[in-house]
């Protein structure tokens, strides 16, 4: 059964059809890297799944729930966005540009939605969320502020923040791309032990050895659709489509 | 020494070490001048004043009078419940100006041009004399009165300044709510927040970052604002001074009681301005 299922979808912006007719299924407890060129759409369908943006045709199931409808009498209702806000709730998002609130020290950041989303006893949540970052390797981070972090800390963070909301989807969109060399590690790092722990996780990502280390499918993108899918020995290594090819010989 | 100094880049013969040179400090002359100009017209202007004809053992007891006190605390409630309101409206004007409903967005840009086009003077004097077009105000026959017994000079000051300064405030509120990034509102969005949370947790803590000093500005505008309450009769700081020199014809002695209460009142308004800064500077790197 899949946790996620995308059959046919379509976006534009304006004139620029970003994604034309994706279809994408998750099982649960999968990690499916998303791999191609820039502007291929890979991290357009990321926000559409948590319906940062709205999709033009085509469906989004999360869990077996239409993403950004709820279905009465055999139709599909369109969610006001403070219903969608709930739908959200179940689903991680992870940022390229971090994201976090810079108002907050990072055990508030962590925090901030199990108590004013999940209305958490403020004391239970920040026991938690201390929890959550000491998980992330920051224990001692918790009372600095995000401009007092390095963006690898930022990050780890943000995941952190994303997994106090307890989701069965994290989505990361390119999470190691803003961040210097050295950093990008210790952010790879938390998402292995993530995906180790049978997390769901779509990732947009051009680290094909994050990618070939723990993606059970890989999926590959070009243009706003899917060129080819599978396991990564098969679509990194031997990979059919020209497309494919091309791509994996100028990033590897 | 000297061995890495190529052969005729320096007269080798000119240079001893540096211990033996004497330093001459730059002179700034010009400061000097300037200095003594400023230092000088200052004190011609404090020798004029204290030669000139006013009375100034007479200020302090008119800074303490009885009415001007009353005038003080009248120009500060007035002065703070116009300001309140003004922030309140301007928040709404500011929400309706980005709203996804056309009409909204539009009533709103008509709001702002309105208010902020009409000198507060004339929208003071237009409230105040409501009673001469609407002779009573009734809302749905719920509530009816008299025109006249509504719309005291307080209420008329408190509409004519709230009201022009409300359309100052939407756009500073506008203002700080572009300022703060768009993914703060996909980071709230994602955790998910409702609009309602996400404006009162994410978006306007950081925008009052932004609001802050201009509002600050605004407020010490409005204090001195006020003033244009004399005009129809409220009794405020000037209309205080009037008052009182009404009595004893020393205008310039109660203006100038008038006008160091306006210098507290400013005073302490941007004491508090810089600690609201302080706070809602949070989190930011300088």
């Amino acid at each position: 059964m899949s946790l996620v299922r995308a059959v046919g979808v379509r976006k534009s912006f304006g004139h620029t059809e970003v994604l034309r007719g994706v279809d994408l299924s998750v099982d649960a407890g999968q990690v499916v890297c998303l791999l191609g060129p820039s502007g291929a759409g890979k991290s357009t369908f990321l926000r559409c799944v948590n319906h940062l943006e709205t999709i033009d045709a085509g469906r989004i199931w999360v869990d077996g729930q239409a993403v950004g409808f709820t279905t009465r009498g055999g139709k599909l209702f369109e969610l006001r966005e403070r219903e969608a806000a709930r739908q959200r709730r179940g689903i991680g998002m992870v940022f390229q540009r971090f994201n976090l609130f810079p108002h907050r020290t990072a055990v508030e950041n962590v925090a901030e939605g199990p108590v004013h989303v999940l209305r958490t006893p403020r004391r239970v949540a920040l026991e938690e969320a201390r929890a959550l970052l000491d998980r992330v390797g920051l224990a001692d981070k918790a009372g600095s502020y995000p401009h007092q972090l390095s963006g690898g800390q930022q990050q780890r963070v943000a995941i952190a923040r994303a997994l106090a909301m307890r989701p069965k989807l994290m989505l990361f969109d390119e999470p190691t791309s803003a961040l210097d060399p050295e950093l990008v590690g210790e952010v790879l790092d938390v998402m292995v032990d993530l995906a180790r722990d049978g997390m769901t996780m779509i990732v947009v990502t051009h680290e094909v050895g994050f990618a070939r280390q723990v993606a059970d499918s890989v999926v590959f993108m070009v243009d706003g659709a899917v060129v080819e899918a599978g396991p990564p020995d098969q679509v990194l290594d031997n990979p059919r489509q020209q497309r494919t090819q091309q791509f994996l010989a100028k990033v590897l | 020494m000297g061995s890495d100094i190529a052969p005729g880049d320096v007269e080798q013969k000119d240079i001893a070490p540096a211990d033996e040179l004497v330093v001459v400090p730059l002179r700034h002359w010009g400061r000097w001048v300037v200095g003594a100009v400023i230092l000088a017209v200052l004190g011609a202007l404090g020798w004029a004043l204290a030669d000139a004809k006013i009375d100034y053992a007479a200020v302090p007891g008119f800074f303490t009078h009885d009415i001007m006190l009353r005038g003080l605390v009248n120009t500060v409630v007035l002065a703070l419940v116009a300001q309140a309101g003004a922030i309140v409206l301007g928040m709404v004007i500011a929400l309706l100006r980005r709203s996804a409903n056309p009409v909204a967005r539009w009533f709103a840009a008509g709001y702002v041009w309105l208010f902020r086009g009409l000198p507060v003077l004339l929208q003071i004097l237009l409230w105040f004399n409501l009673a001469l077009v609407f002779e009573n105000i009734s809302v749905f026959g719920l509530f009816e009165e008299k025109t006249n017994v509504l719309v005291t000079a307080f209420v008329a000051a408190l509409l004519g300044l709230g009201l022009n300064e409300s359309a100052y405030m939407a756009e500073i509120v506008r203002a700080g709510l572009n300022s703060v990034d768009h993914g703060q509102v996909e980071a709230a969005k994602a955790i998910g927040m409702t609009p309602a949370t996400t404006l009162r947790r994410v978006v306007l803590p950081q925008a009052m970052r932004v609001i802050i000093p201009p509002t600050g500005n605004n407020f010490i505008n409005m204090l001195k604002g006020t003033s244009m309450a004399s005009v129809i009769g409220f009794l405020e700081l000037i209309h205080a001074a009037n008052n009182i020199a009404s009595r004893n014809l020393q205008i310039m002695e109660t203006l100038l009681a008038a006008a160091a209460w306006y210098m507290v009142v400013v005073s302490v308004a941007s004491v508090g301005q810089h600690f609201l800064e302080r706070y809602y500077g949070k989190g930011v790197a300088r």
